[in-house]
């Protein structure tokens, strides 16, 4: 029987959502409970119910969590699953980020603080530092932003195993196409406003995410201020702002097969964490950001709280499933590609990471 | 004549990690540091290693080791000297919220 698992990691804690039909859903948890759980992966691939864990204790530190039974049992390495190598003289701060590869069922990423790139060829049990960035001549200028200094998103690229593009805050957008031994910040078109001088330099931008769009070469990518489109690989980007409530916001969402759909949580301002107008909000464009639409039905108004750059997830059933989670610990869920939404989840601590995947 | 024993006392989550309460690590003719005694302690116990140090060898911000009661944080931290027959106690702090 297939079923729907929603994986929402927060402050203190893991918690999973079960649906065999995304209407009922039965919650467990906490696992890790008083530990952060700032990323979470899905594995799916070839059949595998695999869940990957980026757990940090506050006194017994950071780590990878594994379970192969869809969250229900954990394991770890012995060894330190994600580790600097001692000339690096950097201790690992947190995993934010773990991202399975598309073209080799093998590898993981995995994006950590400080600004770095880890490779697992074990399905994540151990990593390897990438050291085509860490050496990146541009890494010592790279700044942290108010979360910390991190490497916040892979995006790999299904087809093109020597592709792939890692953003980060503030440092930006950057690519390889040699699978990581070399790297090229590619930020041409995101203003970096923040900047006195040059508000479109080679770098530096604070990219908050970016999501992989269906269309040929599409790329999606929300910022601080501003919400850009590419259609090369992210070669360039244009803004899709226009018609959006704000372009602040930390999330953004691609359909998982339909080019152009995309969908963006707005928030207020960068000095006004909130929804605009308080209501709770998803911003849905089918025309690649060309006109935008408020999907709100369901998710409440008067609401003051904020959803973070990983508390929101698509799945990829039929229609599509979209999932936000909020700091003030909601996780909301549709099954309707947005068109209205049902509380999943409420009281949690501070939701920072949400995906969402079927399990066979 | 060999020399007494070190205990090495673990809190409630190592003690589950580990399947022990303590370790006993035997004491060198030399004097040993902190560094030493916990490199032969875990050297059986490799997921503790990484609880307690990150992998530049240096105690967790938030984990505390104690020397025969005293606070080895505020001695000469990982190369604090550990006498043959001391009780040794990590701890984990007191702080979070």
């Amino acid at each position: 029987m297939t079923e729907t698992i929603v994986a929402i990691g927060t402050r203190k804690g893991l918690w999973l959502a079960r649906s065999a039909d995304r209407q009922e859903w039965s919650l467990e948890g906490p696992h890790f409970l008083m530990s952060e759980v700032a990323s979470v992966a899905i594995d799916t691939r070839e059949g595998r119910s695999n869940v990957l864990a980026g757990v940090k204790s506050w006194h017994w530190g950071p780590t990878v969590q594994l379970s192969t039974d869809g969250g229900r049992t954990w394991t770890e390495s012995a060894e330190r699953a994600v580790a600097f190598p001692e000339d690096t003289d950097t201790a690992l701060e947190r995993v934010w980020q773990l991202t399975p590869d598309p073209n080799d069922p093998d590898v993981v990423w995995a994006g950590v603080e400080p600004h770095a790139l880890f490779r697992s060829a074990d399905r994540g049990a151990t990593y390897e530092l990438v050291r085509g960035l860490w050496d990146h001549p541009h890494r010592p200028t790279w700044e942290p932003g108010f979360g910390g200094g991190a490497v916040h998103t892979i995006v790999p690229e299904a087809g093109h195993p020597e592709r792939l593009l890692v953003a980060m805050s503030a440092g930006g957008v950057y690519r390889s196409s040699d699978a990581g031994a070399t790297w090229e910040p590619s930020n041409p078109g995101i203003r970096a406003y923040f900047m006195p001088d040059n508000e479109y330099p080679e770098y530096g931008q604070c990219v908050h995410k970016v999501a992989r769009g269906q269309g040929e070469g599409e790329l999606f990518a929300q910022n601080h201020k501003g919400v850009y489109r590419s259609g090369d690989n992210g070669a360039t980007w244009d803004s899709i702002a226009e018609g959006l409530p704000t372009d602040f916001g930390f999330a953004i969402l691609a359909h998982p097969r339909r080019p152009g759909v995309v969908w963006n949580v707005p928030v207020a301002d960068d000095g006004e964490r909130i929804p605009p107008g308080a209501q709770l909000q998803v911003q849905r464009s089918d025309d690649g950001g060309a006109t935008w639409r408020m999907q709100a039905d369901g998710l409440p108004s008067g609401s003051f709280t904020c959803v973070l750059r990983d508390a929101a997830a698509v799945d990829t059933g039929e229609p599509v499933g979209v999932y936000i989670g909020t700091r003030n610990g909601d996780v909301f869920a549709s099954a309707d590609e947005g068109e209205s939404f049902t509380r999943i989840a409420t009281q949690l601590p501070d939701v920072l990471v949400v995906r969402a995947a079927e399990l066979s | 004549m060999p020399l007494a024993p070190v205990r090495v006392i673990l809190p409630g989550l190592l003690r589950d990690l580990a399947g022990v309460s303590e370790i006993e690590v035997e004491s060198p003719q030399q004097s040993q540091t902190v560094a030493e005694l916990l490199d032969r302690a875990f050297s059986e116990h490799r997921i503790l290693d990484g609880k307690v140090r990150d992998e530049r060898g240096e105690i967790r911000r938030h984990v505390k080791v104690f020397v025969n009661g005293e606070d080895a944080t505020r001695a000469a931290g990982v190369a604090t000297a550990v006498p043959a027959g001391a009780r040794v106690h990590i701890i984990n702090a007191v702080s979070g919220g």
